[in-house]
């Protein structure tokens, strides 16, 4: 097999996508249907987030489509003012790569849950990210089922007690970060529904990848699940949790007690490798100096460090990373598949009659 | 008009012989070529001006164990100087490359009829395998039959001896020695193969030159050895006038879709998953992008169709190939494309089934899958090709039919009309049917809010506008949920659902099919032998034998299955019994029955070959002579 290097030149994700002049706020993204999610849903909030931030992008609102598949968060295109499709369980991302590669003026966006995305429609999330088709996956984990009332999810911790599991779940949860990465994903990153800040930001970073861009958000469902992500929100607790990733910048969290030794930039952790197995750990920055902290850079192309990096929050949420894990160019998919058909296109005419007839031809005389 | 009877039309014992029409049937190894030499002679016989049809024949496995019964391949084709309708009950000649060939073939081999052998393969060892006891060519087995022992192998290298090619090469040409003496036996023109040959192994002149020399030598083996007393020679078909070609049913439906996108003027999209006997489409379909073709091999049968009907949405006109198991996987999302009514064409090439059932044998057993295998009331308009050249002409009103009504339309080909070939008359493109569509580009709302409604329909077609991303002022949101009639709002209203599923009904019933012909030359038949898909072939050869000793038989053959012709009904009333042969356990005839309460006799066989005109005939003339079957 030989393989041929496509050349293309690295673009911005939006690139191709028709702007406007015309202010636009968030009302101008808000449908006319009324918003049925549960009274305290965190999907609120995560709209209410998307709606604010779609203006910041000057885009044709008529070039933008919402592609959803089944679940709470999958009811997401009916609220907003785009061009919007609710599919099937598990296949957003099949449909919005069909979508995709055939309309490089649009900008898509795929709505998922954990149970949508990771579990009946794991395979086209892994294949969409392999691909690198030039998609936004905001991936919803509420680790749990809500539409369905109340199962445990592939994001559940092992042992929860549900309505399907009684005596709790045995499965190995996933953390879609980890997963994504496996698949080679050139977009990865996290944020939490209720920082409205840094999901902004993370999804200002999504817009302008080219390519598949993954944001895992943690989504609180009041009514089957409520307060799976309390600890990182109560104040004193999310301090010590979260582990905020910031490009250029060394790693470090925590409380800013101005302790000896803290800096100004704050934060008595911070993490740093460990130089006999290579992953990364958690340390109080006074034991180990501030010199010793890894410095985080999304860019790298090596996906081992991010992989590294997502190993650090697990179901417990004693530690969670957010921010952008990994961001890296690569082909795109849809833009390679269009380049070959336009190579096509110039290289040879599309004459119809000479290729249906082929080049055996008989001629019977009347 | 001759007859499909075999009729030999002898000039005398020896010299050239005329026949109208001869059946070949190249049998050996799966790696032995039987598919390429089969598929030669047929050019050979299409570039002569025969009419022809083929039956290729092979196992599901790439390489089973050599010389053992599972691996044997063959090809059939059946060529004459009229217009034939099928590939031949069964060979004149059946050419035979090693003892498992000659086991598998020799039971379909009439008294008198030709056996050529390659003797090389016939030693003990292979004997044992396949479980000869002693040789048949040495015992009496055989004698009804006109045998010729010939040392291919052997010959072949001795051919080639001085291009210094390696023994094993140079017995790999041994198909070609075959193919030669068949051409010189049968006077074909041998100029294509000679030039395909170098074509084909452009890139190993050396193996060019070996593969040409081993094709002249089986050639000049029958010219100058004196084994072969007698040759023969099929004179050109009188079709109808025109510019033909050769061309397979998968080929027919790659090119239809090339062309439909051409008339359509819209980008084509093939979201597909690599099946037998669908994956040929891709394969052909993956070369002509200059067309504006788009080729996505996705990661599984659903992602397949997903991403063509995401096409679809955009604007494009999508496409998904796939056999019968593919289809089970692809339902969900033929039911969103019934509800969200966008336009999507389905193929499916029917196979042996249930599950992975016989992948490379045909049968039409997916006519009640296409038909309701989806949950909830999801009807699909379905069209079926009755052979190989037929596929171009079904694509386009397939594709018609899509972009008209705003629906999923299932295309149900099989694996004799994918891999089979005939002539075929090329269409002049200009001639091919407009397929331009209109975009919604204006608000649409009667009350005059300004608002676009998507579900709102025409009046005629009951299709709903296809508003496309991009287009200013038209963002609405489409899904799975019911809708709200009109406005396409989420409605879970019982009333409501009870108007849309009877209006979805509506559009599919109401889509325009022309009627179905009869042929009754005699105009006198009392039994309408009914058919749809291949069975074309087979119906209509055993009809004309039905007519030629006196008999008096209709036929008619549906192309659209649903809807059904708006004068079937009154078609199947008009006769006294109908017989309806099908290669499933009686699908159309059960629909047919429920339709229109006729008491339709079913006659069915699932041996993953093709009906033979001769055993058709039999079931025909014993219904018209009173026989309940």
């Amino acid at each position: 097999m030989t393989t041929i290097d496509l050349g293309l030149p690295s673009i911005g994700g939006l690139d191709g996508v028709p702007t406007t002049d015309d202010k636009q706020s968030a009302k101008d993204y808000k449908s006319d249907q009324e918003v049925r999610w549960c009274p305290g849903c965190g999907d609120y909030a995560v709209l209410a987030a998307v709606q604010s931030f779609m203006p910041t992008l000057g885009l044709k609102r008529e070039n933008i489509v919402f592609v959803s598949g089944i679940g709470c968060s999958s009811r997401f295109p009916y609220y907003m003012d785009t061009y919007g499709v609710h599919s099937i369980h598990g296949r957003a991302p099949a449909f919005a790569t069909g979508l995709a590669v055939s309309r490089p003026d649009l900008s898509v966006w795929v709505v998922t849950g954990d149970g949508d995305a990771l579990s009946i429609g794991g395979n086209h999330l892994i294949h969409s990210l392999r691909r690198n088709v030039n998609l936004k996956i905001l991936l919803f984990n509420n680790r749990i089922y809500g539409l369905t009332k109340g199962q445990y999810s592939p994001t559940s911790e092992t042992g929860k007690i549900t309505k399907s599991t009684p005596m709790g779940s045995l499965d190995n949860p996933f953390n879609p970060v980890s997963l994504a990465l496996g698949a080679e994903a050139t977009f990865v990153a996290r944020a939490i529904d209720s920082d409205r800040k840094q999901l902004t930001e993370v999804l200002g970073a999504a817009a302008a990848h080219r390519g598949t861009a993954l944001v895992e958000i943690y989504q609180n469902c009041p009514i089957f699940n409520d307060g799976a992500f309390d600890v990182l929100k109560e104040a004193g607790e999310r301090e010590r949790r979260i582990i905020p990733l910031r490009h250029g910048q060394p790693i470090r969290f925590g409380a800013r007690d101005g302790s000896a030794g803290s800096g100004d930039e704050g934060g008595e952790y911070g993490v740093t490798r460990d130089p006999n197995t290579g992953s990364l750990q958690v340390r109080k920055v006074t034991e180990v100096g501030e010199s010793a902290l890894v410095v985080h850079d999304a860019s790298l192309a090596d996906p081992s460090y991010a992989f590294a990096l997502s190993r650090l929050t697990d179901t417990t949420l004693a530690h969670t990373v957010t921010g952008v894990f990994r961001s890296v160019d690569r082909s795109t998919y849809d833009d390679a598949a269009r380049a070959q058909v336009q190579e096509a296109k110039d290289s040879r005419p599309a004459d119809l009659q000479a290729l249906i007839n082929g080049k055996d031809t008989w001629t019977v005389a009347g | 008009m001759s007859v499909d009877l075999g009729n030999d039309a002898s000039a005398g014992e020896t010299g050239i012989r005329k026949l109208d029409r001869v059946v070949i049937r190249f049998a050996g190894d799966s790696g032995d070529g039987m598919q390429l030499t089969g598929d030669r002679f047929t050019s050979e016989a299409a570039a002569f001006g025969n009419d022809l049809a083929t039956l290729p024949n092979f196992p599901a496995e790439i390489r089973a164990p050599q010389g053992t019964l599972p691996g044997v391949s063959s090809f059939q084709l059946h060529f004459a100087d009229y217009d034939i309708l099928t590939p031949g009950d069964r060979p004149d000649v059946l050419v035979a490359m090693n003892p498992a060939a000659l086991k598998a073939n020799v039971g379909d081999l009439p008294a008198g009829g030709i056996l050529i052998v390659n003797t090389d393969e016939f030693t003990k060892r292979n004997l044992t395998k396949v479980g000869y006891d002693a040789n048949p060519l040495e015992g009496d087995s055989l004698e009804a039959f006109s045998v010729h022992e010939v040392a291919m192998a052997t010959l072949t290298q001795g051919a080639l001896t001085e291009t210094g090619l390696g023994k094993k090469d140079a017995e790999r040409c041994k198909n070609m020695f075959a193919l030669g003496l068949l051409s010189w036996m049968y006077h074909r023109p041998t100029e294509g193969t000679e030039r395909f040959l170098r074509e084909k192994f452009a890139k190993n002149t050396a193996i060019a030159e070996a593969n040409v020399l081993a094709f002249r030598a089986g050639w000049n083996y029958g010219e100058t050895t004196e084994a072969f007393a007698v040759t023969y020679e099929v004179a050109p078909a009188k079709l109808a006038s025109g510019t033909y070609r050769q061309i397979t049913g998968n080929t027919a439906l790659a090119y239809g879709i090339v062309a439909a996108g051409q008339r359509s003027g819209l980008p084509v999209l093939l979201g597909t998953y690599p099946i037998t006997p669908a994956s040929d489409i891709l394969h052909e379909l993956s070369k002509h992008k200059n067309f504006g073709v788009t080729t996505l091999q996705a990661e599984d049968e659903i992602a397949g169709i997903g991403a063509a009907l995401g096409a679809s949405y955009g604007g494009a006109l999508g496409m998904t190939t796939t056999s019968g198991p593919g289809i089970a996987l692809k339902s969900e999302t033929i039911g969103l494309a019934v509800m969200t009514e966008l336009p999507l064409v389905i193929i499916d090439v029917q196979r042996g089934g249930p599950s992975t059932g016989l992948p490379t044998k045909t049968e039409q057993a997916d006519l009640l899958q296409a038909m309701f295998g989806r949950n909830g009331e999801a009807p699909v308009p379905i069209v079926a090709p009755r052979s190989p050249a037929d596929c171009f002409a079904v694509l386009i009103d397939a594709v018609r039919i899509a972009l008209t009504y705003r629906t999923p339309v299932l295309v149900l080909s099989d694996g004799a009309i994918a891999n089979g070939s005939e002539p075929w008359l090329i269409p002049d493109v200009t001639t091919l049917p407009d397929l331009s569509v209109t975009f919604a580009t204006e608000p649409n709302a009667p009350d005059g809010s300004g608002e676009f409604w998507p579900y709102l329909r025409d009046p005629q077609t009951l299709a709903r506008p296809w508003a496309v991303p991009g287009t200013p002022g038209l963002q609405h949101r489409i899904g799975g949920l019911e809708k709200q009639d009109g406005r396409g709002s989420i409605s879970y209203d019982g009333d409501n659902h009870d108007k849309m599923v009877r209006l979805r009904a509506a559009k599919i019933a109401g889509i325009t099919v022309p009627d179905v012909e009869v042929d009754d030359p005699s105009g006198d038949a009392t039994v309408l032998a009914l058919g749809w898909g291949s069975t074309f072939g087979p119906i209509g050869a055993a009809a004309r034998r039905v007519r030629a000793g006196g008999g008096s038989i209709a036929t008619a053959h549906l192309r659209h299955l649903n809807p059904l012709p708006a004068n079937l009904g009154e078609v199947l009333r008009r006769y006294q019994r109908v017989v309806i042969p099908e290669m499933n356990l009686g699908q159309l005839a059960m629909i047919l029955r429920a339709t229109y309460l006729v008491d339709a006799i079913s006659y069915t066989k699932v041996a993953g070959l093709p009906f033979k005109a001769e055993e058709l005939q039999g079931v025909f003339t014993d219904i018209i002579e009173g026989g309940a079957l």
